[in-house]
C-alpha cells in the first residue's frame, strides 16, 4: 500500500525563485487559489442583485455573514464590529480549505502544519500587539486572576504565561492534526477496500463474488466521508470562534 | 532492546492519552445532554461552549496522535 502521508506531498507547479528563497507555485498555492475564487465568486455574484427577496447565492453569502457576525459579536462583546472582516477572512479561507480537500485528487492546504501555524502566529501578533495599544501595560494584569490571594502570584503567573503563550501552538495543531488525522484515514480505509477485494477474489478462486468483500471497508469510507464534512465544518467553526475569543483581550480591560 | 521496537513501543505509549481525551470527551457530552434535558432552552448557548470544550479537550488527542507520527516518521 502505498505510504497513507504520500498525499500531501506538495508539488511545485511553476518554479520561481527570488535571489536564494524558493517561492514557486506548488499545487498549495494553487489550491488556496482555487479557494480565494470560490470565495470571490460567492460573495461578488451573491451581493450584485442585492433583491430583497434573497436567491440561493445572496442567501449563502448573507448567512454566512450574519453567522459570522453575530459569533464576533456574542465572543468578542461590545465595540468588536470592527474585527468582523479579520474574523471572517480566516473563517472563509480555512473553511473553503477544509472543504475543497475532500474533493478527490485536490490538495488540503489547511493540513500542512505552515499554512496553520502561520495563520494563527498571525492571529497571536494582532492580538498581543492590539492589546498592548489598547491597554497600555494594564495588559500584563491579564496573566494575574482578579481576586486570586497574592501569594499565589509566583504560581499563577507562570501557569498564565504558558497558557498564553501555547494558543497559537494548540490553534495551529488542532486544525492541522484534524485534517492531517481525517484524510490519512480515508486514504488507509480505500487503501483495505482494494486490498480486501483482492483477497476475496484470491479466496473465491478468481470469481467476481470475492470482489465483495471489498465493499464492507468502502461503507466506512462513505461513513467517515460524510464525518469529516462535519469534521470540515466544525474545525473551521472552532477556529473563528477561538480567533474571537482571544481578540476579546484586546477589547476588555481585565 | 533495539532502537526501532522501542520507537515502537514510544509511539504505542504516546498515544495512551488519546483514550484518556476519550473519556474526557464522553464526561463532556455527558454534561452537555444532562443540561439540555434540564434546560431545553439554553440549547444556543450550551452548543457554543460545548463545542468549544469539545474542541479543546479533542486538541490534547491530537497532540498525542501528532506525537506518535513525529516518532514513527524519525522526525524527533
Amino acid at each position: 500500500m502505498e505510504n497513507p502521508l504520500n498525499q500531501f506531498a506538495v508539488k511545485t507547479l511553476i518554479p520561481i525563485h527570488i535571489g536564494s528563497y524558493d517561492v514557486s507555485f506548488t499545487n498549495s498555492s494553487l489550491f488556496m487559489l482555487v479557494a480565494f475564487l470560490f470565495i470571490v465568486f460567492l460573495f461578488f455574484v451573491g451581493t450584485s442583485r442585492r433583491a430583497v427577496v434573497p436567491g440561493r447565492l445572496q442567501s449563502a453569502a448573507e448567512m454566512l455573514y450574519e453567522f459570522t457576525a453575530n459569533m464576533v459579536e456574542d465572543n468578542a462583546g461590545h465595540g468588536s464590529a470592527q474585527y468582523v472582516p479579520f474574523v471572517m477572512a480566516i473563517f472563509l479561507l480555512v473553511l473553503f480549505g477544509n472543504l475543497i480537500g475532500l474533493v478527490p485528487f485536490t490538495f488540503t492546504y489547511t493540513s500542512h502544519i505552515i499554512v496553520t501555524a502561520a495563520l494563527s502566529l498571525m492571529i497571536f501578533v494582532v492580538v498581543v500587539l492590539l492589546s498592548l495599544k489598547n491597554h497600555g501595560f494594564g495588559f500584563f494584569k491579564m496573566f494575574f486572576p482578579p481576586g486570586a490571594p497574592i501569594f499565589l502570584a509566583p504560581l499563577l503567573i507562570p501557569i498564565e504565561v504558558l497558557s498564553f503563550v501555547f494558543r497559537p501552538i494548540s490553534l495551529s495543531v488542532r486544525l492541522f492534526a484534524n485534517m492531517m488525522a481525517g484524510h490519512v484515514m480515508l486514504q488507509l480505509f480505500s487503501g483495505f477496500t482494494i486490498a480486501l477485494g483482492l483477497f476475496g477474489m484470491q479466496l473465491f478462486a478468481g470469481s467476481v463474488i470475492g470482489g465483495l468483500f471489498g465493499a464492507l471497508p468502502l461503507i466506512f469510507v462513505v461513513l467517515l466521508t460524510g464525518f469529516e464534512i462535519l469534521v470540515a465544518l466544525l474545525q473551521a467553526y472552532v477556529f473563528a470562534l477561538l480567533t474571537s475569543i482571544y481578540l476579546k483581550d484586546t477589547l476588555e480591560a481585565h | 532492546m533495539d532502537a526501532n521496537s522501542a520507537k515502537l513501543i514510544g509511539a504505542g505509549l504516546a498515544v495512551i492519552g488519546m483514550g484518556v481525551v476519550g473519556v474526557g470527551l464522553g464526561l463532556i457530552f455527558n454534561a452537555w445532554l444532562h443540561a439540555l434535558g434540564r434546560n431545553p432552552s439554553a440549547a444556543p448557548v450550551l452548543r457554543q461552549m460545548g463545542f468549544l470544550g469539545f474542541a479543546l479537550t479533542e486538541a490534547l488527542a491530537l497532540f498525542a496522535f501528532v506525537l506518535a507520527i513525529l516518532i514513527l516518521l524519525n522526525v524527533l
